[in-house]
């Protein structure tokens, strides 16, 4: 028991010293760089505290995060780097936004409808690669990066040939696939929080539900940790590496349907990525794969990002230490052996005394 | 002083526990010293202090008569203390001579010399009788032979004082005594052995003298002549232990496990299993003997639904398995205790509990469509705990933290639980300690008297001979013998394991 304990405060520690360590480090670079470290993050609790419009804003940020670090996580409890959900993001979100333009149905009906398609996208898009690596051995992060470009390219292309409505966008979805909140808008001085958000804080429970009660968790969970041991109890290790890729993609493509049909309400030509999915790797490390701590990572992640800008407009420091410190966390986390190490010997040393 | 090593008073603790309370090991030139224990009695860990990869927190190490600190295995490795790893550290794809030098290569003008390392291997391996080809592959040789390579290797780096760990875990008879020859010709040569074991015969054949630590205590040194089994394993145990097997005569009834000419390939599409046939009756324990790699760890696999059959017919219970997935033998009435119980017994990151229900948690009531009540498992989980005797501070403890004999003892409870008609255990007491095995050999003769079919595959000859009714002796993939096990002997096994024939008159295949 004691092991247990220790394991489960370990799991809490390293990611509040990680955190702790970063936000350290960023106040050097501000003083380094000339600024006072104090107003510097003053201003940005401010930027995500300081008025409703701010709050709401961060609330919208992290809505996607939650969908893609679900997406990562689902996938790394079954022993799989899921490192497309950027494309099955950006295929949900085409085909979200498709789905609320070309169809008319009650609201009732629509939004429901148009998130399924979104998520189907990305699902389908998550099974390729997952099918590749149960069938052939394809190691799935080679094949989930480049279906990402193909993802982005093959959008970008549809987008323009059939879909383009004003300059680089399609037309804006439906009123009745919006998932726009008037109220929740006007709530939040109107920012573009909308009623996603609430979706997303679903989906946090529904992985939970999938994981930890249903028989198919325990199997994926089984998979993940070890596949000869599931072979041996009679798990079908190929299918569940199917699934869990599937279901993946469908967190993923979900996510994408909330950016298209909530926070823009429509699909443009990207430049680039949107890096929402690759935020995702980070949101699910920083949340070690648990429904709570991915809210709770989406949440600093969502807020940091949104807290950025006030930082420039009144510390005067650049948007890009909040991305460094981001950088930070994560790399903190992912050493988390020495943190450990370093927490196992201040314990021990106690213990001597 | 005529000590070359001496741990005085070493005391080794980690977080939570003390691995290594107050123990003095003392080690004469030239002898063979046995340090004894049950696994997790702390003798790896004072192991690798004396190699310099833990720090004690007190006591001292005295090397030759002078106080030393070792504080990493360089150092251990100037002062001539060389490790003979139970898992050799080896690179497959590389020549016994490129693995010697590794790390310390005699160079000439910045290019390795490899001529010289040769002969140099040569020369050291001709001087202790090592029988070692400098030239080969370590892929393309066998077992004795890559642990006689580790051998060499620490010799190359001027070793004087080694230490086997666990070194005949993996050996066949024969390569037991050319190891103990080996052994021999080390001390003649001067050097000092530090042989670290559980196994008592080893000792009462080949050491002086045998420290006992028990639970991280050191319980004292003896000489070895005037001890026994017996009394050695009482100082291990802290009781009187058991070694026969106490069992009544088989009475074998219906074919329940029936092999007909299997073929199965490995990895290699090498017919490793190679026209096999086998039967296991109700009521009997037929036991598989043989060495490391001639076809049991594929045979148990084609049996469990692991591998497929290339040809030839599995029946169990009169149906055909041949074909079934790994559930379907499950459900066919198969108990398997696999031989690698971190690979494919357990997932050692899941709790105790979920691995006790791991072959049972689709069933009713444990999961209801598709859902799993996660109470109903662990009430059973607790139940079986109970029942076997599994050590553990809470049925939701992660199996990876809890010792290898519960750990195991768990995997039984899990596959005897289920009442299977044949139960399949490889290697059961891997491993594990005295107390353990006489738990885990008394549970196999139970199963056998309820009527079951138990096909038991180890390399341990004892373990074969001591619980066995039958003995089948595989050898390059076949069944070469079926001996009745109270008929036979080491000897007479550890021929026929060798691919020798039965002597002439006796033989009946």
């Amino acid at each position: 028991m004691m092991d247990a304990v220790r394991t489960k405060w370990m799991g809490l520690l390293i990611p509040i010293i990680s955190i702790l360590l970063a936000f350290l480090a960023g106040a050097v670079i501000m003083v380094l760089s000339g600024n006072n470290p104090i107003t510097g993050y003053a201003a940005l609790v401010s930027g995500i505290f300081g008025t409703p419009y701010d709050f709401g804003e961060t609330l919208q940020r992290m809505t996607p995060l939650i969908f893609s670090g679900l997406a990562v996580a689902f996938a790394f409890r079954a022993g799989l780097l899921n490192i497309g959900v950027e494309g099955q993001l950006i295929v949900g979100w085409f085909t979200a936004v498709i789905a609320g333009i070309v169809v008319d149905l009650p609201t009732l009906i629509h939004i429901p409808f148009a998130i399924a398609a979104g998520a189907l996208a990305g699902a389908l898009w998550g099974a390729v690669p997952g099918f590749l690596k149960a069938r052939f051995e394809v190691h799935e992060v080679i094949v989930t990066i480049m279906m990402n470009y193909i993802a982005m390219h093959v959008t970008n292309s549809l987008i323009r040939t059939y879909f383009l409505e004003s300059g680089q966008r399609t037309a804006i979805v439906n009123e009745s696939a919006s998932l726009e909140s008037t109220f929740l808008s006007e709530l939040t001085n109107f920012s573009r929080l909308h009623w996603g958000f609430f979706i997303a804080a679903a989906a946090c429970v529904v992985m939970w539900f999938i994981l930890w009660k249903m028989k198919r968790g325990f199997e994926l969970r089984s998979v993940g940790y070890n596949k000869n041991a599931s072979m041996y109890a009679g798990m079908s290790v190929k299918g569940n590496i199917v699934l869990s890729m599937t279901i993946s993609g469908a967190f993923a493509g979900a996510g994408g349907a909330m950016v298209g049909l909530g926070t823009y309400g429509y699909a443009n030509i990207l430049p680039a990525f949107t890096n929402i999915g690759f935020d995702g790797i980070a949101v699910a490390l920083l949340g070690a794969s648990t429904s709570i701590g991915i809210f709770l990572a989406a949440f600093l992640f969502g807020g940091l990002q949104q807290g950025a800008n006030m930082m420039q407009a009144t510390a005067g420091v650049s948007p890009e230490l909040v991305e460094i410190v981001i950088a930070l966390i994560i790399f903190f986390v992912a050493s988390g052996y020495v943190i450990r190490w370093a927490i196992d010997r201040i314990a021990s040393r106690k213990g001597e005394k | 002083m005529d000590y070359v090593i001496e741990m005085n008073n070493i005391r080794k603790e980690f977080p939570g526990i003390v691995a290594n309370d107050n123990i003095t090991l003392q080690v004469k030139q030239g002898e063979i010293h046995a340090l004894l224990g049950e696994n997790g009695a702390g003798k790896s860990t004072l192991m690798n202090v004396l190699f310099g990869l833990y720090q004690p927190e007190r006591g001292e190490i005295k090397v030759r008569g002078e106080q030393v600190e070792i504080n990493d295995p360089n150092k251990a490795n100037d002062l001539g203390i060389g490790m003979v790893h139970q898992h050799f550290m080896l690179v497959q794809n590389f020549t016994v001579t490129e693995n010697i030098i590794l790390g310390s290569e005699p160079t000439r003008r910045g290019a390795v010399n490899l001529k010289k390392a040769e002969k140099d291997v040569q020369e050291i391996s001709d001087r202790y009788g090592l029988r070692v080809d400098p030239k080969a592959k370590i892929e393309d040789i066998s077992v004795g032979m890559q642990q006689r390579v580790e051998i060499l290797k620490t010799l190359y780096r001027g070793a004087e004082i080694l230490i086997f760990d666990e070194p005949t875990a993996s050996l066949t008879p024969q390569e037991i005594k050319e190891l103990i020859n080996i052994m021999h010709n080390l001390i003649n040569e001067g050097k000092s052995i530090i042989l670290i074991t559980h196994k008592l015969k080893e000792i009462l054949q080949v050491c002086d003298r045998c420290t006992v630590i028990r639970r991280g205590q050191g319980i004292g040194t003896v000489d070895v002549e005037g001890a026994t089994e017996s009394s050695l394993a009482e100082m291990m145990v802290g009781r009187e232990v058991n070694f026969s097997v106490e069992k009544t005569p088989a009475s074998p009834k219906d074919v329940v496990l029936d092999v007909q000419d299997l073929v199965v390939e490995d990895a290699r599409k090498y017919d490793i299993v190679d026209h096999l046939n086998l039967q296991v009756r109700a009521g009997e324990i037929v036991g598989l003997a043989g060495v490391d790699g001639n076809g049991q760890t594929e045979l148990i696999e084609a049996l469990t639904g692991l591998r497929p059959v290339k040809s030839g017919k599995i029946s169990i219970s009169g149906s055909e398995t041949s074909k079934y997935k790994p559930r379907k033998v499950t459900e066919a009435g198969v108990g398997h205790i696999p031989q690698d119980r971190h690979k494919h017994g357990l997932v050692l990151d899941f709790t105790i509990g979920e691995n006790i229900l791991l072959q049972t948690y689709y069933q009713k009531p444990f999961s209801n469509k598709g859902i799993l009540n996660y109470n109903k498992m662990y009430e059973k989980a607790k139940e079986l705990i109970e029942e076997y005797d599994v050590r553990t501070p809470h049925e939701k403890t992660p199996a990876r933290s809890l010792s290898g004999g519960n750990q195991q003892k768990a995997i039984i409870a899990r596959e005897i639980d289920r009442s299977p008609d044949l139960l399949i255990a490889a290697q059961p007491t891997r491993g594990l300690d005295v107390g353990a095995i006489e738990f885990i050999h008394s549970k196999l003769v139970e199963e056998r008297d309820k009527g079951r079919a138990v096909l038991l595959v180890s390399l341990e000859l004892d373990e074969v001979l001591n619980v066995s009714d039958k003995i089948a002796v595989i050898y390059e993939g076949k069944i070469v013998e079926v001996v009745e096990a109270d008929q036979t002997d080491e000897q007479e096994l550890g021929l026929l394991m060798a691919g020798g024939q039965k002597e002439a008159g006796e033989a009946t295949t």
